[in-house]
């Protein structure tokens, strides 16, 4: 299992990189931390002819927090998340969620960015950023735009991304101290990708839920916003039942897959476990 | 299609001159290149861990990385743990609990636990087996590593 032959370059700098984007189009790949890229290269799955490694784009490598947004550099690191990084729901909620995203030694190379551009319909990450609003900041020779989550994911393995732009940072709004998070995942084993997995975000004032965010990942081409279920949870009571009431509502809404890993109906369940118990954690 | 590449590796603080196509992987660089065999290749695509190594200090796979991208970072393989004929804690615990059977695995969990411990010696046992639960044995069952990791990180704490 030996990757075909690339030609490999390393920029120092994010001009050089968009050149060398620019200039091989789609031949050149960008290379991160390479925990889905290598193996796939491994398996000739891909076969990239140029590989423009951005790992050291020190440039790309910081959190920060900035005009209401976390800011998260693309050279971020999964790891970088075991610890709250930001005070405040936002940064428990990720710390919560990066336990899930593959395993420790994984989490040590692969960038939060990276899990975004290569868009697996089992992403933790792609989760969070559909659910929790992200803004995908991208660049190529001409210019820099902002995606919004929505709109940059197309499906498994697709995004809006074009081949000659770089992904240069994700802003995460901040949750004040009002809203609390919750994650609900599963799998078969420690590590593996999720058969289903939920995230949720709740404002509650007085045993009354006033705001909602609501996603499921893992049971269809992208992850999926709740739009709907949100906007019926607000004036809800935050109780187990509504909670049930909206994984039940959940689970009729999708028509999840079914594949070696999980009948269709067998996902169903899981979308109504996941999502009661995301909603009961952003309740505790 | 590339032309090998130059490349300086820095492994257990020796430099190592070595001529690669970007293609090659760190581990088997390590291996053919450098002659440290002791790193393992079990999966090659990062589920099994057998090739754990620690680059500039964080465990990582050494499959899933190119040789051309460890220029200039400090590599540790498993040649480098003992010092001199001293086993470190964790060879001496693996060996007394009887923490391998054919072997295969071991170097992988010893650099998965030293890089561990390095990066945050304040780890736990319990975190230390979500991070354990990332590599492959497919002969002990996983209680003796377990053992010899918890009765290693004892020593390890108390600098031992």
């Amino acid at each position: 299992m030996k990757p075909a032959a690339f030609d490999y370059h390393r920029p120092t700098d994010v001009a050089a990189a968009l050149a060398l984007l620019d200039l091989h189009g789609a031949d050149g790949k960008v290379l991160a931390g390479g925990q889905s890229l290598v193996a796939a290269m491994n398996f000739r799955l891909a076969r990239p002819g140029v590989l423009i490694d951005v790992n050291r784009l020190a440039e790309l490598d910081y959190l920060r927090v900035e005009g209401g947004h976390l800011r998260i550099g693309a050279l971020t690191r999964h790891a970088a998340f075991h610890r709250p990084v930001v005070e405040g729901p936002l940064g428990r909620l990720l710390s919560r969620v990066v336990d899930h995203v593959a395993h420790y030694p994984i989490r040590q190379r692969g960038t939060f960015a990276g899990s975004l551009a290569h868009a697996d319909p089992a992403s933790e990450w792609c989760l969070a950023a559909t659910v929790l609003d992200a803004e995908i900041v991208v660049r190529n020779l001409r210019g820099e735009r902002l995606i919004p989550a929505a709109a940059f994911f197309k499906g498994t393995f697709t995004t809006a991304l074009e081949p000659d732009e770089l992904i240069i940072e994700i802003r995460l709004p901040l949750l004040d101290a009002g809203w609390q998070g919750g994650f609900s995942e599963f799998s078969r084993r420690a590590g593996d990708f999720a058969l289903a997995m939920a995230l949720a975000a709740l404002k509650v004032e007085g045993g009354i839920i006033r705001a909602a965010k609501l996603g499921i990942g893992g049971v269809a081409d992208r992850a999926i916003r709740l739009s709907g279920i949100e906007a019926a949870l607000v004036g809800r009571e935050a109780t187990e039942s509504s909670f049930r009431a909206a994984g039940a509502e959940a689970s009729h809404a999708l028509e999840p897959g079914a594949d070696i890993h999980a009948s269709s109906g067998y996902r169903r369940d899981l979308i109504a476990a996941m999502v009661t118990r995301a909603l009961a954690e952003a309740a505790a | 299609m590339t032309d090998r590449l130059a490349t300086t590796l820095d492994v257990n603080g020796r430099s190592y001159s070595v001529t690669v196509e970007p293609r090659k992987s760190l581990a088997d660089a390590l291996r053919e290149d450098c002659g440290l065999t002791g790193t393992h290749l079990g999966c090659e695509h990062g589920v099994c861990g057998a090739c754990t190594v620690i680059v500039d200090g964080k465990p990582v796979r050494s499959c899933l990385m190119f040789a051309v991208q460890a220029e200039g970072l400090a590599v540790r393989t498993v040649e480098g743990l003992a010092e001199g004929d001293e086993l470190h804690p964790l060879q001496r615990h693996f060996w007394e609990q009887h923490g391998l059977q054919c072997g295969f695995c071991t170097p992988g969990f010893l650099m998965l636990v030293a890089g561990a411990f390095e990066a945050d010696p304040t780890i736990d046992d319990a975190a230390m087996m979500e991070v354990l639960s990332s590599n492959l044995c497919r002969c002990t069952g996983y209680q003796n590593i377990a053992k010899a990791v918890s009765l290693a990180l004892k020593d390890m704490r108390a600098g031992r």
